[in-house]
């Protein structure tokens, strides 16, 4: 099977399983007092280590989570409740002064379910900046927003790169723009993780964050680097107070209780450390992929359109999103499929349908080429031949798909 | 693949018969449900889960189609435009027409299948000179040609219906644990997909709206009231809630809805005996009679779970027109009316009026 789903997992590299079969035999909890527990705790406190290097913190920095999508939870809520409680206007009982929460469209569906639930139950008033046809923020609306009123903010949140069109977004001007105001942010690094260098504490020196203010919070997942699934980590700035979603023992400063789990997490450092290790090297030849597959595409179907930043610099380099119109995407998946070649409609499913991007619809592009995405994305295994094998299958795909596409609107059975 | 025992077992059959076979779920909700309830509607996300699940189990890939924009337009709100109108719909027929046999096919088709394979109890035999011909299933209590009944032969010749020939659905049940199929004991499905709780009256209230209006009897006099017309099918007795007792003190059941009037009629069930269905809305299930403008014999059927009727039926002035031989109660426009001869399904037609047996002053 030629495998180009890559965002969605990517397989586990041998480090990583090495490294988790390993520490899955070793007994101890880490929280225990005698020697297994503080082998464990070695083990453990390692691992968070070796994790924090690649993202340029310490490890007290790093807080382990169950998934990507728990990290991106924990950011978001911990910061808006503690925004709040520590609010001006909370001191004598009434609500807080810091409702709004500014949030790019176009955002995973984890942070869009968690600012819609704090919109709902806990009167936070989300406010949804633009993005170009690109899909990149307009910084020029975040900063009237910054500069209408900043003490009413509780919190920024934002991609560092588009899981779906792969657009890199201007993280270090917004880290800048909220350090210079005060406001916490948090960036959702899932999809950027292994692609492109992340430096936390560099980009909050290079932005004069000031605690609690600027890049405060990051989140990144083991699986999309080649580590296993059920564990992502919060990058949290000592200077960011967050409220806990769990509650319990205390582990991880008091932020995430629950025993922890040290063969994920020996699992996750070797993956972040043998990715790291070849991170440019990586993502030159991803690129070159990523480029070589665009082209061949564009050539053998010209009614494509590349979602996204059309400038290689401007997109993850294992990125790849097109639409094809008249499609749906579901069909070419489908076909594809068959002919052996897996990919991504690259929007959130709901019981395997997808539904129509709302990334693209935020990009101002129509419900046709909304319909008709399919994203292609690149992994440390991914081979030219693999590129070969989709541009084989594509042409005939893209026919058929668009033969079956216009079916779907107006039958011939129709009487 | 509804996630159900008949469409998970039908999928077997063919997989069995050495056909290619890929599993879809139709999604025909943007919304669906989490978890089924009870053994009421279909299409929630568990019952995805379980065709999927059957889809393992066979070792065939599985997918699901999104249908909802088609089924909302072809059957939901035709559904409500029907009921509006004061007839009643059969909307399991108009999906399988519109949607099962139409949207899927037609992408089936372009995608590269042959043909649509459904858990329905029906069989497609071909005749001598290869044309198909749809026919009762050998289970007599599950036959469910009725709903099939409006599928054209250009649809039929690529219909398959693998449970045709099983003589209950306890086998079937049997088979799928055989199987290990995990659907093998989930209960049938009933009433409309699209209204999880059943309360079509409540469901149709809140998308038409209350309307109160008068229940007349036949000489127009009132004798009650009602919170919308929509809300009655003719032939209904129970729920009219009438202030005025009829003078013979004889029950009453809903004789005509008119929407126009916001008016429902009751009389007595005498009243209610139709001696003729006429339809201009009729397709043949394959190969038409040679004359269908000479009166020819057959057999009615008026609802999925009414016995047929001996009839006559001809072609005449662009209706299909059928008189059963001994007057039909609670015939209602906007149903189907599906002739058959014998076993096959010869087509159908769907009630613009009938003809009552009794004068309106009886």
């Amino acid at each position: 099977m030629v495998y180009l789903d890559h965002a969605a997992t990517t397989p586990m590299r041998p480090e990583a399983i090495e490294a988790l079969t390993a520490a899955l035999a070793v007994v101890g909890n880490p929280s225990s007092i005698h020697s297994a527990g503080q082998q464990a705790k070695r083990l453990l406190e390692e691992s968070r280590e070796r994790v924090a290097a690649t993202l340029g913190v310490d490890g007290i920095e790093v807080v382990f989570t169950g998934s990507g999508t728990e990290a991106v939870n924990l950011a978001i809520k911990g910061l808006w409740w503690r925004r709040q409680s520590t609010a001006p206007s909370a001191v004598d009982g009434g609500p807080g002064a810091r409702p709004r929460l500014l949030v790019p469209a176009g955002e995973h569906h984890a942070t869009i379910d968690t600012v819609e639930w704090l919109a709902a139950h806990e009167g936070a008033e989300v406010v949804v900046l633009p993005l170009d046809e690109v899909g990149r923020l307009r910084l020029d609306v975040l900063e009237a927003e910054l500069a209408r009123d900043a003490a009413s903010v509780a919190l920024v949140t934002m991609l560092w790169a588009s899981n779906e069109v792969g657009t890199v977004q201007p993280v270090e001007e917004v880290a800048r723009l909220t350090a210079r105001a005060g406001v916490p942010l948090h960036v959702d690094a899932i999809a950027a993780y292994g692609q492109l260098p992340i430096d936390v504490r560099g980009l909050r020196r290079a932005t004069d964050a000031g605690p609690g203010a600027g890049l405060v919070a990051l989140s990144v997942s083991a699986h999309k680097i080649g580590g296993p699934a059920g564990i992502g980590a919060l990058v949290l700035d000592r200077s960011a107070a967050v409220e806990p979603l769990i509650h319990g023992g205390g582990q991880q400063r008091r932020v995430r209780s629950g025993t922890q789990d040290v063969a994920a997490a020996a699992s996750f450092a070797a993956a972040a450390t043998a990715v790291h290790e070849r991170l440019d090297e990586d993502a030159r030849r991803m690129s070159a992929l990523r480029d070589r597959l665009i082209a061949g595409a564009l050539a053998a179907v010209p009614a494509a359109r590349l979602s996204g930043d059309p400038d290689p610099s401007g997109r993850l380099p294992a990125n790849v999103h097109f639409s094809f119109p008249g499609c749906e995407g579901d069909s070419l998946l489908f076909l594809l499929d068959a002919s052996g070649v897996a990919v991504s409609t690259g929007s959130a499913c709901q019981a395997g349908v997808p539904e129509p991007s709302h990334v693209l619809m935020a990009m101002g592009r129509s419900e046709s080429d909304a319909r008709g995405a399919l994203r292609i994305t690149l992994g440390h295994v991914s081979t030219d031949a693999e590129v070969d094998a989709f541009l084989a299958a594509l042409p005939g795909a893209y026919a058929q798909a668009a033969k079956a596409g216009l079916a779907a609107r107006a039958t011939s059975f129709d009487r | 693949m509804s996630g159900g025992v008949d469409s998970a077992v039908a999928a077997a059959r063919a997989v069995d018969a050495g056909h290619d076979v890929v599993g879809v779920h139709l999604a025909l909700s943007r919304m669906p449900g989490t978890l089924r309830t009870g053994s009421r509607g279909c299409c929630t996300i568990e019952d995805s889960m379980d065709a999927q699940r059957a889809a393992n189990v066979l070792g065939i890939p599985y997918y699901v189609w999104d249908f909802s924009e088609r089924f909302k337009a072809d059957v939901v709100d035709d559904f409500i435009a029907e009921y509006s109108a004061g007839r009643t719909p059969n909307p399991c027929m108009r999906c399988n027409e519109r949607i099962k046999f139409a949207a899927l096919l037609e992408k089936a088709l372009a995608l590269g299948f042959d043909a649509v394979c459904t858990g329905h109890y029906a069989a497609v035999v071909t005749d001598a000179a290869g044309n198909r011909e749809l026919h009762r299933a050998s289970a007599w209590a599950k036959d469910q040609s009725y709903v099939l009944g409006v599928l054209t032969a250009e649809q039929l010749a690529h219909a398959y219906f693998p449970l045709g020939d099983t003589p209950s659905k306890q086998l079937v049940r049997e088979e799928a644990a055989r199987r290990g199929l995990s659907v093998a004991q989930k209960p049938d499905s009933h009433d409309i997909c699209f209204i999880p709780d059943g309360d079509t009256k409540g469901w149709l209230a809140e998308r038409v709206g209350v309307a109160p209006g008068d229940i007349v009897d036949r000489s127009g006099a009132v004798v009650g009231s009602h919170e919308g017309a929509h809300a009655y099918t003719v032939g209904q007795r129970r729920g009219l809630h009438l202030g005025t007792p009829a003078p013979d003190g004889r029950p009453r059941f809903a004789l005509e809805v008119r929407p126009k009037e916001n008016t429902v009629v009751v009389g007595p069930k005498e009243a209610l005996a139709t001696a003729e269905i006429a339809g201009s809305r009729y397709t043949w299930a394959g190969l038409p009679p040679a004359d269908a403008a000479t009166p020819f014999a057959c057999e009615v059927q008026i609802r999925a779970h009414a016995d047929p009727v001996p009839a006559v039926a001809v072609v005449a002035d662009g209706e299909l027109v059928v008189t059963p031989e001994h007057p039909l109660d609670g015939v209602a426009p906007g149903q189907t009316a599906v002739v058959y001869v014998g076993t096959r399904v010869l087509g159908q037609c769907t009630i613009d009026r009938t003809v009552s047996a009794v004068s309106v002053d009886a």
